[in-house]
This record gives C-alpha cells, structure tokens and sequence, in this order.
C-alpha cells in the first residue's frame, strides 16, 4: 500500500511521462490521459495485486482499460510498475512495428486483452468475473470505461449480465470528465441520470471525487467489501487534469501539444505538485 | 436417411468431453434449443453459461471467459453470430487472441421461409476475412464430430458453420479419414478428370451425388469435401485443378468472398483453370424450405451436374 502524499507525487511524474510519451510519439489521447491517470494509478498501486511476476498466476486480479484509448496513461503505470521501461515505450511508441500502439496490445506483459473498440472491455471482464466465480477462484476484476463509451449498447448488454449473475467480484469504474470528441457528453447523447441507470441493472453504485486520490481509493476499497452486485464507482473527473490549458476543453481529446504548449503543461504539473505539496 | 443434424453431433462432442474436461465451457443466447445444447446445459449446468438475447455479450463473455483459461464453446444462430457480433470476433477473439468457438448454428438458407434477417450467406466472407479466424464448414455429423474433437485440442479461435437439419451421411462412425485443415477426397483423387468438384457444408453431398450423375454420362469428375474453408487446403485445391479440365465449387454462400472466391484466387495464382462458383445468389433469396432453395438455384445434385456440363462445354482444351 502506497501511502497517499507518495500517490500525489507519483501522479505528478506520471502525468509529465504521459506528456513525453506523446511527445515522442507524435500523437495520443491526453484529454482522457489526464482524468484517468488517478484512477490507474490508485489500482495498479493499492488494490490490484498485479505485478510483473504475477502476470500468469491464475489467482491474479484481472484488467481491461476499456477507454483504450487512454493508452499513454497506461504506459505511464505499467511502466513505473516495472512492466515495460519507459525509455523503451518512448523511444518506440507509435513507430514502424512497435508494440506499443495507441491502444492496449495483449502481446505486452500485463496487459490481459487488446480493446480500442469501445464498449468491449466491461462485457469480457463479465466473462472474466464469471470464470472466478465457476472456479471459486478470488480474484477480482475491473475496468474502466469512459463516459462518451456508455452510449454503446454492449456496455448496458454486460451490465445486464453482470447484474443478472450478481457479480460481486467485478468493479467497474466510469471516468465520468463529461467531454467527448464533440463536445459534452450530455449534450452528444446524455447519460443522466447515470447512477439510478446502473442502479436499475443491478448494481451497487459510489460516486466519487476522481481527481482525488484519497477519494479514489477509498471507493476501491468500499467497492470490495460491497457484496451481491456488482459495483460501479462514477468517478467525477476532470477532462486534461492537471493543467489548465488542457482542462474541461473537449479540444484537447487528442491535441498534440505544440511546443509552446508543452512547456506550459510542464509549468502547470510543476505548479500543481508545489500546490499539493504546500496542502502538506 | 440419418435423423442427427450436426449440430447434435457437436452437443454430443460437447458432452463427451465435458465429462472429463471442467475448462469447457458452453454459452448460448437464448439458443440452447436451437443450438441442440439444451442435453448440455441440463447434464453441466455449472458449465455452461446463458448469456440472453445478447449476441455481443455472448462472445465478450466466452472470450473473458478464454482469457482465464476455459476452453470456451459460443452458440448462436449463425446469422446473428456472424454480424451482429462481428466486431466482438474481430476484437475480442481475433485479435485478443481467445479460445474462442464459435459455433454458428442454422447457417446459410437453414432458416428458410423466415428471410434474410435469418440467413448466413456472408458468413464465411466476413468470418474468413479477419486474421486469425478459422472457419470450417463440416459436411456430415461424423466429419463433425471429428472436428469438435480436434478443435477442442488447440487454443485459437475458430468459426464453424452447422446447418439446421440432419444431412446425410457421408462418412460413417469409423469412416471419416479426417486430419485437421485438409480437405477430404471423396472421389478421384491423384486422377486425371473432366472436372473438379470442391464443395463445403451441407452441398457436399449433392456434389458427390452429382459426380454419379455426371458418370452414368461419361464425365468423370473429382469431389472435394473442402470443410476447411480457412486455411483453405490450398494443395488439394491445385491438385484437383491440375487434374481437371475445369473446376466446379458449390456452396451455400452469396457468390463473393466464400469458397468460390477462395478456391478461384487459388487456381488463378497456382494453375489457371476455367472456375465456376455456385452458389446463393447476390439478392434475398427465395421464400422456401432450404432444400427448395437449393433445387431453385441448382445447388442441388442435378443442378449441380447440369453446371459442370456447362463449365466443361466451354473449358479450354
């Protein structure tokens, strides 16, 4: 367990691999990187007991990033998790026959399947949750999806099922930012109310603060100890987190940062970590 | 005439293998009746799983399922399986790599009279043209079985199209010289013929009845079983053209994509011959049982010994 002050600077030096990772590569998905990067980071840190040597155990907890296209934010913590180096994911990502591309690619250590597709990764983690279930196995499972990805109707297909099956060892968690491509979710195809929608299919519901890192983790937690349903944690997030130049504007889904906006991101994630470090 | 459809023959594999195997797993949506699954979900409910109307789900969730290391049977009518779940294949199976069999029941015209919405003519193209995916069309329940049995052996994915009623034989229960991924000889094979017959699934057995009418009238001809359809036994196909004055396929498929457009983009690389598809046509097919649909189409025995006349009439010499 990672206490969380070291969670905040930690999150502060991944957000700044994110910005290089796509810097290198010429190309990502920073706006979703950044309302994301938390919750992954809270995961692979506190709760899974996914590690670089466990990846074949079967009793290991199993991960789908559903949103796959927040793939630099992976990179980020599989890389600080010793799965893949970061100088490597660098130096390589997004060119000629590289395996790291801009979604997840199940040939790299740790991660379980390929997505990219929205709306896949919650109905294979109902497959995943159910073989643990058949098995008597302990392990849990989790995704995360983004909101805009809730318009797809095989996400509400696993949802059923996974009400249906009551299963109580899977989490999904929503990086609810509330931009999408095109603009607000809720004016592209609205969500609300979100959490009496899960409520309906059989689930237990959290919201939480998914900026925070504190709030994050505690709701991992809670989701744990929840039994007979599944759970989804809607966890408010805030689209380009960490600089304000990026947040809240659906402009910056997969703007490449020019090299003026580079330095100024840096300068924002350097001006956040001192503000998190005085809130000390 | 034998009262067992194929899909039956796969329930019966399913079972025997489940008795001593508790990584399989079957899924259905909604379909263990018209999958003949129903003996298995009541003999192996803690294996077998039901999924609903829910095609995507259904093949998400056998491919989490493979992902943990089950051996992971989806059943489904194969007009839904084949499209409405098609991206869950190409994503979740395809290129996630999963022990996924898909199992698409009642393929082809098998629905008959209920319309398009229930035929499979594009399966085979849309299957076969994703990386990774295997696609058999066995032709008898022995030759089923058989495959069942050695697809239960590997870990990749694999599409198999079954037909809705019983077919004939043409193997027997000890009878079936199947090996995984080669086509099977039915007649004429290392012999010089007039024409080469490949066929897959149901219309295996017009073609080899046809080859009889063909010899009562003087024209020899050599029958393929090409079940495999991808990986297409490309050797057997060369050979049977190089053998043959011309080619003749048969299938129940719409005319682009399947096996005519496999075995004709193998013959004109390989040894140029004169190729003729048969096969559904480019339209909604006519309301009809799917035998009637055959005889309509000549997809049946004399239809089809009727078109090799035709082909070799116009071969070059």
């Amino acid at each position: 367990m990672m206490e969380i002050q070291e969670l905040k600077r930690l999150s502060w030096e991944l957000r700044r691999d994110v910005l290089e990772i796509i810097i290198a590569g010429g190309g990502g998905h920073i706006g979703g990187d950044m309302s994301l990067l938390n919750a992954l980071l809270v995961l692979y840190e506190n709760h899974l007991n996914i590690r670089p040597e466990t990846v074949n155990d079967p009793e290991r907890d199993r991960f789908v990033l559903s949103k796959g296209h927040s793939m630099e934010a992976y990179y980020a913590v599989l890389c600080h998790r010793g799965f893949l180096e970061l100088a490597d994911v660098k130096a390589r990502f997004s060119k000629l026959g590289s395996p790291y591309i801009g979604h997840p690619n199940n040939k790299l250590p740790g991660i379980e399947m390929n997505s990219g597709s929205l709306g896949h990764g919650l109905p294979v983690c109902v497959g995943m949750a159910l073989a643990a279930k058949r098995d008597g196995r302990s392990y849990r499972v989790y995704t995360i999806m983004g909101d805009g990805e809730l318009a797809e109707g095989s996400v509400w297909e696993g949802a059923m099922a996974a009400g249906h099956y009551r299963l109580d060892n899977l989490c999904a968690l929503i990086d609810r930012n509330r931009l999408q491509i095109s603009g607000g979710t809720e004016e592209v195809m609205a969500h609300e109310p979100l959490a009496e929608r899960w409520a309906a299919f059989g689930w237990h519901v959290l919201e939480t603060d998914g900026d925070s890192i504190l709030a994050l983790d505690e709701a991992l937690s809670r989701a744990k100890r929840l039994k007979g349903k599944p759970t989804v944690i809607i966890a408010q997030t805030t689209k380009g987190f960490g600089s304000p130049l990026m947040e809240n504007r659906a402009g910056w889904h997969h703007h490449l940062p020019t090299a003026e906006e580079y330095e100024r991101i840096k300068a924002d994630f350097a001006a956040g970590q001192e503000a998190d470090t005085v809130d000390e | 005439m034998n009262k067992i459809p194929n899909r039956q023959a796969i329930c019966e594999a399913l079972l025997a293998q489940a008795a001593h195997d508790k990584e399989l797993f079957v899924l259905c949506s909604d379909s263990r009746g018209s999958a003949s699954l129903a003996p298995f979900a009541e003999r192996y409910p803690a294996q077998f799983i039901e999924m609903g109307i829910a095609e995507q789900n259904l093949v998400s969730v056998a491919a989490g399922m493979a992902a943990c290391g089950k051996k992971a049977f989806a059943a489904s009518p194969a007009c839904f399986l084949s499209t409405r779940s098609y991206e869950q294949v190409k994503v979740d199976c395809a290129y996630s790599n999963t022990n996924v069999k898909l199992i698409g029941i009642s393929g082809g015209v098998s629905y008959g009279a209920l319309g398009m919405s229930h035929h499979s003519a594009q399966d085979i193209a849309a299957m076969s043209a994703l990386p990774n995916i295997r696609v058999y069309l066995p032709s008898d329940r022995h030759e089923t079985r058989q495959l069942i049995e050695a697809l239960l052996l590997d870990e990749k994915p694999a599409y198999i199209r079954v037909g809705r009623n019983p077919v004939e034989d043409i193997y027997s229960e000890t009878g079936c010289p199947f090996t995984i991924d080669k086509a099977i000889w039915l007649s004429g094979e290392g012999k010089k013929v007039d024409i080469a017959l490949i066929a897959c699934g149901e219309l295996v057995k017009p073609a080899l009845d046809a080859a009889g009418i063909l010899e009562q009238k003087g024209i020899s001809a050599s029958v393929l079983d090409m079940y495999c359809v991808k990986p297409l036994d490309r050797q057997a196909v060369i050979q049977a053209a190089e053998n043959a004055r011309a080619v003749l396929t048969v299938e129940e498929h719409s005319p682009f994509g399947g096996l005519g457009s496999m075995v004709a983009q193998a013959v004109g690389e390989a040894c140029p011959r004169r190729v003729k598809n048969l096969a559904l046509p480019d339209s909604p097919v006519i309301t009809g049982s799917s035998g009637e649909v055959f005889s309509h189409y000549g997809l049946d025995k004399a239809g089809i010994a009727r078109a090799a006349e035709e082909v070799i009439a116009c071969a070059a010499y």
